[in-house]
């Protein structure tokens, strides 16, 4: 995760000198330090493990890592595994983050429902929810269900506690200002403290796809016949490190992928949310 | 640059004593929070409005101006007392007030232009018919140009501005003012008192304003309500007998001079300097 740098503030209606687009260096370093040091990185990686003599069932070099992962694109079982997880992945992740936005809801109307939920949300959170991997396993089986409800449940969490953290955060002037107009308890809900939770919503969101990819691995791993997990617990087994680490690298750009779309969904529906353009992608 | 676009006007109220619009008598307000010990707000407070009267309330920070004008605005219950409207106790929210308040509250996630229509969407009136009246207003303010633009790209007091657009679009019978004008340069602020005067003398509309200036109250009252702190009372109601309409050059006056003194005199009292 890169940190943007700070920046000078500009007026809105200025229009940007060249000297100061969005693409000046000066203005936005990360543009040039991120390949570089990524190609640094890399060579170190390649020459070092070349140089020291490293076993690659210990650390592969990046080459092979690349000729693995070129190799395994070629291949029906790699693209199989791919639409297994991924399938997982949002089926998993939609129901944990819909359900949660739901019950958010529901807690934050509702005292009856918040005196009886809460309760059992605050004991739950500290249950290590991946540990009940095995026990869905048992339960549901080895194909896609386990997978999915670990998945849902483990980005159920976050979602439910942004969900309700926003819904509260909405600002007190503004709903006295609703209610100066006259509005019902269902207009404040979706002109005021729904707009005003979406900031916490998409955190919510972000942080869920990360967990649901975990969810979903993890999940594999523990009894499964396909998927990226279960093709990673494979290589583990042959120790076949390079080709390990070509799953990983596709598990990184899976999640990736899924960042940069919340964060594309969050610029289209909530872009008043970011507060300064400087915010780096 | 004047707002003609006239909406339909507002329900009648029958039985109502056009002396006595709103009419507080001995009220208090005493809030409680959860944490701390009671907090005396207002002691017995008690005046009149006539239906069409401009009313200022002044007195120094923290002597429950905005509490009174939130009961008015039936946003918070009174303790004990009166507090009538248009000839009903108030009892919660209205259709027949327009409040600004003293921070501008401009939903950040919409337009200017959908910030001041927000009474409109609200209380689901004609959009059509109510949209020219907005831009109307916003132009009356110095705002047209920005209806598109959102709250963050405002200087607070174009905030503020947008706030009194908004308190204005549909028309309310009772406009509830707190302190409107005070993130305003001493030049807008001018205008903006023409302009309410305008507004005022146009619509009929009953305006109770909190402000910290006592010049302005002179300016622009029938009638000032001054106010002490802790707790909140009434020291003195002044009637201001000048001429209307009114123009700036009236400040210079030694009559409106009077009335400022007269007002301040109760401040430098109490060891407050204004
Ligand atoms: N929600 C609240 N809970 C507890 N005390 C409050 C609350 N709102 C206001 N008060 C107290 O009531 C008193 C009057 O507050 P109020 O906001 O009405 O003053 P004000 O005259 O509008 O002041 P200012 O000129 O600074 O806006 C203050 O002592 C304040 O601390
Ligand atoms: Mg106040």
């Amino acid at each position: 995760m890169s940190v943007a740098p700070p920046q000078p503030a500009t007026d809105v209606d200025q229009a940007p000198a060249p000297a100061r687009s969005r693409f000046d260096l000066r203005d936005r370093p990360e543009l040039a330090l991120v390949p570089v040091s990524f190609i640094l990185i890399v060579l170190a990686w390649e020459y070092g493990v070349r140089l020291l003599d490293v076993p690659s069932f210990v650390l592969p070099p990046p080459s092979a890592i690349w000729e693995s992962l070129v190799n395994q694109l070629q291949t029906p079982r790699f693209w199989n595994n791919l639409w297994v997880t991924t399938q997982e992945i949002i089926a998993g992740y939609l129901l944990g983050v819909t359900t949660a936005f739901l019950l958010g809801i529901a807690v934050v109307q509702s005292r009856i429902v918040e005196k009886t939920v809460f309760p059992y949300v605050v004991a739950f959170q500290t249950v290590p929810k991946i540990a009940l991997a095995p026990l869905f396993v048992i339960w549901f089986g080895f194909g896609l269900t386990s997978k999915i409800l670990i998945a849902a449940l483990v980005s159920f969490f976050p979602m439910l506690i942004n969900v309700i953290e926003g819904l509260r955060s909405a600002d007190q002037d503004q709903i006295e200002l609703m209610r100066s107009l006259d509005a019902s308890k269902r207009q404040i809900f979706f002109r005021v403290q729904l707009p005003n939770s979406m900031p916490f919503v998409f955190a919510g969101l972000d942080i869920g796809i990360v967990f649901a990819i975990i969810g979903a691995v993890v999940a594999e791993w523990v009894g499964a016949r396909a998927g990226l997990g279960y093709q990673l617990l494979q290589y583990i087994y042959d120790f076949n490190i390079a080709g390990l680490f070509a799953v990983l690298v596709v598990l990184a750009v899976m999640g990736l992928v899924a960042h940069s779309f919340i964060r594309l969904l969050q610029r289209r529906f909530a872009g008043w949310t970011e507060t300064e353009r400087t915010v780096g992608a | 640059m004047s707002v003609t676009t006239q909406p339909p006007s507002g329900t009648q109220h029958r039985d109502a004593d056009v002396d006595r619009w709103i009419e507080i008598h001995d009220l208090d307000k005493v809030y409680r929070p959860r944490k701390s010990a009671p907090v005396i707000a207002l002691q017995g407070i008690g005046f009149t409005v006539r239906q069409g009267e401009f009313v200022s309330l002044v007195g120094p920070s923290g002597c429950g101006k905005t509490t009174m004008l939130k009961i008015l605005a039936g946003l918070i219950p009174k303790t004990s007392g009166t507090a009538r409207l248009a000839g009903e106790e108030i009892e919660g929210s209205r259709r027949d007030i327009g409040m600004v308040f003293q921070a501008a509250t401009l939903l950040p996630w919409r337009t200017i232009l959908e910030n001041v229509m927000l009474p409109i969407d609200v209380q689901r009136l004609d959009k059509k018919r109510y949209r020219a009246r907005a831009m109307e207003l916003l132009e009356m303010v110095g705002l047209e140009g920005f209806e598109d633009r959102h709250p963050r790209e405002l200087s607070g007091g174009m905030q503020q501005r947008a706030g009194i657009c908004r308190a204005l679009v549909h028309d309310p019978d009772v406009l509830l003012m707190d302190e409107p004008f005070g993130a305003l340069d001493a030049m807008t602020r001018e205008y903006m008192n023409l302009e309410l005067l305008r507004i005022w003398r146009e619509s009929g509309k009953t305006i109770v304003l909190v402000t910290h200036s006592i010049p302005e109250a002179v300016f622009l009252s029938d009638r000032v309500v001054v106010m002490s702190p802790r707790p909140g009372r009434m020291v003195e109601l002044v009637d201001i007998d000048l001429e209307r309409p009114r123009q700036l050059e009236l400040m210079q006056s030694d009559a409106a001079g009077a009335y400022v003194r007269r007002i301040r005199k109760h401040f430098n009292a109490a060891g407050v300097v204004h």
